[in-house]
């Protein structure tokens, strides 16, 4: 589904602290799957995850988009082929919006306002009308065990629970590839194995999901297709599951 | 009820509002049109030149009549026309209430 | 299209929402930005009026007014002047004025007595102005003492009481006989205060002034235009109302520096990395803090202006009431006709909902096109 050819990202470029995060990567995320990105931290994983998620532009190489023409962009053929590097933007918005559902390691919830307003938040600007998306958002955190909460603001929330607050957000625009930061890296075990749980629940229902994590709990689960190996911004082990 | 109804629902009461106090203005020129319309029937006949606005001194009272340059002080509190009057207030004895 | 519209109302429903975060603060802001149009509105509202009052009441007033000057001060006109400024060609009239200041020292107030005009009171009788019958609580059928010239004391009675609607123009006169007025002022004879001069056509009399001017060289003739000139300008933006709108303005641009002062904090900017990374355009995020600007700004113009509106129209201006009374004791009691300038009300919702929308998107635009994957390294 998504192929990146010599992707580099550099920060500060030409600067004396220039910094080259992600080097020269190419890898293939195949759809349906559970890919795990493993390695240390510093190891380039959450630059890697922005540039496949349209957050951030490489510095040099190409990320193309197979497959999924249709669901990017309006007037696309399904089997087209895109390639973000070069679009503007209005359209990576679009994409981002369309493709992906981001679970961040800090969760990134809007302090102030409820539950139910933090998961209809990616819904907003789509102009989709709320009771619909009210609709779907309660169902999400239903699903997710957590619907006693959606009137209470989130950070009366334990991390456990902020976490599926996370996770129903990054649903609720029914994205194809659910990206994850560090997800566990806040969960004691019991809560982790949760979370695995709970992926495996995403991929029976037809969605991919992309993680980034150094736990073993993550990237040595039986539900990892592709595990890659990541450390100083290259790639130094791609495979299977173990 | 959405935050957004509320709102939209008080913008439109408050246009509402302003326009009909801008109706209101319009349907009563007629009634208001009759009192100016006797003021300055007054004023035709007793031949006035100014608004009664301030009566503190001859030429606040009379500002059209008034000498070119020289305000007088007519009134015990009045204050000087020029600008350092402004900054200097009547002593304490004149201001005092009796 | 029904799409975009409820695009909008979401970003509409999440900017409230998050402005009620800080409803303390919000709250606050909204109330002092509704006094703040309120004080301006109130200001244009009674300016205006007053001036639109004025320019039609004293349409009533002579044509042209002949003062005589003594070493650059008033001094009463020859009463024969009168006669000869009657021979110029234009001219349909001449009436001597007889009216003059008496300050009463019981009240502290200054009197304005007027002696010409037809209809007169009758003998020591007087009409007064119902300003003054309220500050020396007078009626119809009382009697006034008036000290005069030559110290000895001279009752009137009080006739009439002149219409209470009338106090813009009326509130302290005293209508007395002509007679009388000489009597009690020991005014000389064959003397008026000045001369009141009619003009036929309109568009002659600055030629008429220029001949009496010519004629008289003592004396000074001043144009119905002037009188309303003098009008229009104490009410002028640059006239003495003018430290009341300085003082209002002052209040609004503190306020704009202190919200701009607090500016963006830390957590409204991570905000703004949250929305753009969960899937929001910069153009998002610009609707939306435009849309908290403009809730504010919005809001308090249009309350302000009603509340404005209903204090100048059917309250009577009284926040207004003390700039205006100044030193005088006697203070007229108007209720103004409203009236409302629709261009005006335009220029004060350029004025203030304009600039606070714009202070409150810039650091927000500013802040809104980083990359979104900043909110990914917190």
């Amino acid at each position: 589904m998504i192929e990146l050819i010599e992707a580099s990202k550099t920060f500060n470029a030409g600067q004396a602290n220039q910094f080259i995060a992600v080097d020269k990567v190419s890898c293939r995320i195949s759809r349906g799957g559970l890919t795990v990105l493993k390695g240390p931290s510093g190891s380039g994983k959450t630059t890697l995850l922005t540039l496949i998620g349209c957050m951030a532009r490489p510095t040099s190489g190409r990320i193309l988009l197979h497959g999924v023409g249709k669901v990017c962009l309006p007037g696309l053929a399904v089997e087209d082929t895109v390639e973000i590097t070069s679009l503007p933007e209005r359209f990576l918005t679009t994409i981002r919006r369309r493709m992906f559902g981001f679970i961040f390691q800090h969760f990134n919830l809007v302090r102030g306002i409820t539950v139910l307003e933090n998961v209809m938040l990616p819904a907003y600007p789509t102009g989709a009308p709320v009771a619909e998306v009210r609709l779907r958002a309660l169902e999400l955190l239903e699903t997710l065990g957590v619907s006693r909460h959606a009137a209470s603001r989130v950070e009366r929330l334990s991390g456990g629970e902020m976490q599926r607050i996370a996770i129903a957000r990054a649903l609720v625009n029914d994205p194809l590839l659910i990206i994850a930061d560090e997800p566990t890296a806040h969960l004691d075990s019991r809560l982790s194995e949760e979370f695995m749980e709970l992926v495996a629940g995403f991929k029976g229902a037809g969605k991919s999901v992309l993680i980034a994590s150094h736990d073993p709990i993550v990237y040595g689960a039986a539900q990892a297709d592709a595990v890659i190996e990541m450390r100083d911004g290259r790639i130094t082990g791609c495979g299977t599951h173990p | 009820m959405r935050y957004s109804t509320c709102f939209l629902t008080l913008i439109c009461s408050l246009m509402l509002s302003l326009a009909l106090l801008g109706l209101y203005a319009y349907l009563s020129r007629t009634s208001d049109g009759a009192h100016i319309a006797s003021n300055m029937e007054l004023v035709r006949r007793l031949k006035l030149t100014d608004l009664c606005l301030f009566t503190e001194a001859r030429y606040t009272r009379n500002p059209a009549m008034a000498d070119l340059h020289a305000p007088f002080q007519d009134h015990p509190m009045a204050l000087e026309h020029f600008p350092s009057g402004s900054l200097m207030a009547p002593p304490d004895f004149v201001r005092e209430k009796r | 299209m029904n799409r975009r519209i409820e695009r909008y109302r979401n970003i509409l429903d999440f900017a409230l929402s998050s402005l009620l975060r800080r409803k303390g603060k919000n709250l606050s802001l909204l109330g002092m930005y509704t006094v703040i149009v309120f004080f301006i509105a109130s200001l244009v509202f009674f300016i205006q009026a007053l001036k639109r009052e004025a320019a039609l009441v004293l349409d009533g007033a002579p044509d042209l007014v002949v003062q005589r000057l003594v070493a650059g001060r008033d001094d009463p006109i020859p009463v024969a002047y009168g006669y000869k400024i009657s021979a110029i060609r234009g001219v349909s009239e001449v009436k001597p004025r007889f009216w003059g200041y008496y300050y009463d020292p019981v009240t502290r107030a200054n009197f304005t007595l007027v002696a010409s005009g037809d209809d007169p009171p009758g003998r020591e009788s007087i009409y007064l102005g119902s300003g003054v019958a309220r500050l020396m609580h007078l009626n119809a059928g009382n009697y006034l003492s008036l000290r005069g010239a030559k110290g000895a004391s001279q009752v009137f009675s009080v006739q009439k009481i002149l219409a209470s609607n009338s106090e813009l123009v009326a509130a302290d006169l005293i209508q007395i006989r002509e007679d009388d007025f000489r009597t009690l002022f020991d005014f000389p004879a064959g003397r008026a205060t000045d001369l009141a001069v009619s003009v036929r056509n309109k568009v002659e009399v600055p030629t008429v002034a220029a001949k009496i001017a010519h004629e008289f060289p003592d004396t000074r003739p001043i144009l119905k235009s002037e009188m309303l000139r003098t009008y229009a300008s104490v009410f002028d933006w640059r006239g003495g109302m003018v430290i009341v709108l300085l003082f209002v303005a002052v209040l609004s641009f503190v306020i704009l520096a202190w919200d701009k002062a607090t500016g963006l904090s830390a957590e409204e900017r991570k905000e703004i990395g949250i929305l753009k990374s969960i899937g929001w355009e910069t153009g998002d995020v610009l609707i939306l803090k435009s849309f908290e600007g403009m809730v504010i700004s919005l809001t308090a113009y249009l309350a302000g202006v009603c509340l404005a509106y209903l204090h100048v129209f059917f309250f009577s201006a009284p926040f207004f009431e003390q700039a205006l009374k100044g030193w005088s004791v006697l203070y007229p009691q108007f209720k103004l006709a409203p009236f409302v300038d629709p261009y005006l009300l335009c220029v004060l919702f350029f004025l203030t909902v304009c600039p606070y929308t714009v202070s409150t998107i810039v650091p927000s635009w500013l802040a809104a096109t980083v990359d979104p994957d900043t909110a990914m390294r917190s």
